[in-house]
């Protein structure tokens, strides 16, 4: 397995934000991280970026504990992308992935910038701030900056939240595509139940800070006899706690 | 410490005011307006009183060097705070860039945005009030140091602070400064205060700057030892508001609040 997560928990205070997850991703497959708002699923992408520390639990990457690695060199291999968090909005498209190629150390910058805008489709406003840009152009720079590096590790927060259904399949196709080419592990956080049964090889559902259940898109459809994965997640989501 | 991505951050941050002329003028405009301020009392001062007849343009000078002080401080700051209001605060903090490395570029950015505003107030003031700051000589470039170190430690307790308590910690990264100007000496000399308050007032490096500046310009003599002291005080605050930065840091981790801010 490329990411383990074993007995995972985030307790503030007086809430349970995360609650003693297992989960693990193969090498080079997506897994869709599903829940209602508030299930846990940031905190869970925040301990695994290194932003939030775990109350308890182990991350494992490629077998090593996340806090073996130096902070730099295991966050030079990952990288994020929501639409909750955005790039500078008083710099240029091109500034922005100039800075972040930088940070992420990237040696043929130029190059990489290249290749990713042509790919992503983002060279005809690449000198407009990117504050000046509609929410779909916004999108994919976003996506740019959280490809610059190729990462080994794709965090996506709702990739394609608050995008037109035509912007929204693009991207989505894009990831599609992005994925068979490269070697990239993803985790997919999303409420759009079509996006995750295209994108995800198999899913976890969680409510309450815990996993209720996990499987494959169809497994989880046929195990709770429902038609698609939108009845699914509503009747998870509103019923009782499944057995995990 | 990787370079590269000391420039890489400072590239962010000179972007950011290459690209718009009002931020530019923004920087240049509050020292230029401090001087124009300063040299109109000062020159009044010195028609006018028995102390400061024998240099003329004390006070603009000490004006030229505090604003320095509040423009590295102020700079550190807006810097940090440019992250949190762009929302790109989760962005930068999960870049692979270390702590040290953002201190760094922001202390060097700071450097170069305080310049941009200092460097034509203190010209400006040559001709239009007959001062120049350059006449402190070579104690000039020590007592700037002395005061960029403190400038940057008082940007690093702002900012753990907005790391510990959020951007509501905003308002008090704007008052900072005028926390400690009247401890600081600037424009009085020590003995002005009451004894108790100089006491604590000695444990600042801006009282040992600012009464080394009026101790060259009023008596022409340079104390060394003053200057040393005022950059040892200045390191030793450094040292600790790094690491107040760290722990903050270590902090708003155990507290989530990285991952939100801004929001």
């Amino acid at each position: 397995m490329f990411i383990q997560i074993k007995n995972l928990s985030k307790k503030y205070k007086d809430t349970v934000a995360v609650n003693n997850i297992n989960f693990s991703i193969e090498k080079n497959k997506t897994l869709g991280l599903l829940g209602p708002n508030g299930c846990g699923k940031t905190t869970s992408i925040g301990m695994m970026l290194g932003l939030i520390k775990p109350t308890s639990g182990e991350i494992l990457i490629d077998n090593k504990n996340i806090d073996s690695f130096k902070r730099d060199e295991i966050l030079s291999r990952i990288n994020f992308a929501s639409p909750y968090i955005e790039l500078p909005k008083k710099l240029t498209v091109r500034q922005n992935l100039e800075v972040y190629g930088r940070l992420y150390g990237i040696k043929d910058l130029k190059g990489r910038i290249e290749e990713i805008s042509e790919d992503l489709d983002i060279k005809n406003f690449f000198s407009r701030k990117t504050g000046e840009l509609s929410s779909g152009q916004k999108n994919r720079v976003s996506l740019a900056k959280s490809l610059i590096n190729k990462p080994e590790i794709l965090f996506l927060d709702e990739p394609t939240a608050s995008l037109d259904p035509d912007i929204g399949d693009f991207v989505r196709t894009y990831i599609q595509k992005y994925r068979s080419k490269n070697q990239v592990t993803v985790l997919l956080a999303s409420h759009n139940m079509n996006e995750v049964e295209k994108l995800c090889d198999s899913i976890i559902m969680m409510k309450n800070g815990e996993i209720i259940d996990r499987g494959t898109c169809k497994e989880i459809i046929k195990k709770h006899g429902r038609n698609n994965l939108e009845e699914t997640f509503l009747k998870l989501a509103r019923g009782k706690n499944e057995s995990r | 410490m990787n370079l590269g991505k000391i420039y890489a951050l400072a590239l962010r941050h000179l972007y950011l005011i290459s690209n718009s002329l009002p931020r530019i003028v923004d920087l240049i405009y509050w020292p230029t307006v401090q001087i124009f301020l300063w040299g109109f009392i000062s020159k009044f001062f010195t028609l006018n009183s028995d102390y400061y007849s024998n240099t003329v343009g004390i006070i603009l000078t000490a004006a030229i060097l505090y604003d320095f002080l509040f423009r590295v401080s102020i700079s550190f700051n807006m810097m940090f705070l440019e992250e949190i209001w762009s929302r790109n605060f989760t962005n930068l903090f999960i870049a692979p860039i270390k702590l040290s490395e953002i201190i760094a570029s922001l202390t060097l950015t700071a450097i170069l945005r305080a310049l941009i505003g200092m460097v034509p107030a203190a010209i400006i003031a040559i001709p239009l009030f007959g001062v120049s700051v350059f006449e402190l000589g070579l104690p000039l470039l020590f007592l700037l140091l002395s005061l960029y170190l403190f400038g940057v430690t008082l940007g690093l307790l702002v900012t753990s602070g907005l790391l510990r308590f959020g951007p509501s910690f905003e308002n008090i990264a704007w008052a900072s400064l005028f926390f400690l100007a009247p401890l600081g000496c600037i424009y009085y000399p020590l003995d002005i205060l009451p004894i108790s308050l100089q006491f604590v007032a000695k444990g600042l490096p801006l009282v040992h700057i600012f009464e080394e500046m009026r101790n060259i310009l009023l008596n022409d003599v340079v104390n060394y030892f003053d200057i040393f002291k005022a950059i040892s005080i200045s390191i030793l605050y450094f040292v600790l508001g790094v690491i107040i930065f760290y722990v903050s840091f270590y902090g708003a981790k155990i507290r989530g609040t990285l991952i939100n801010m801004g929001e």
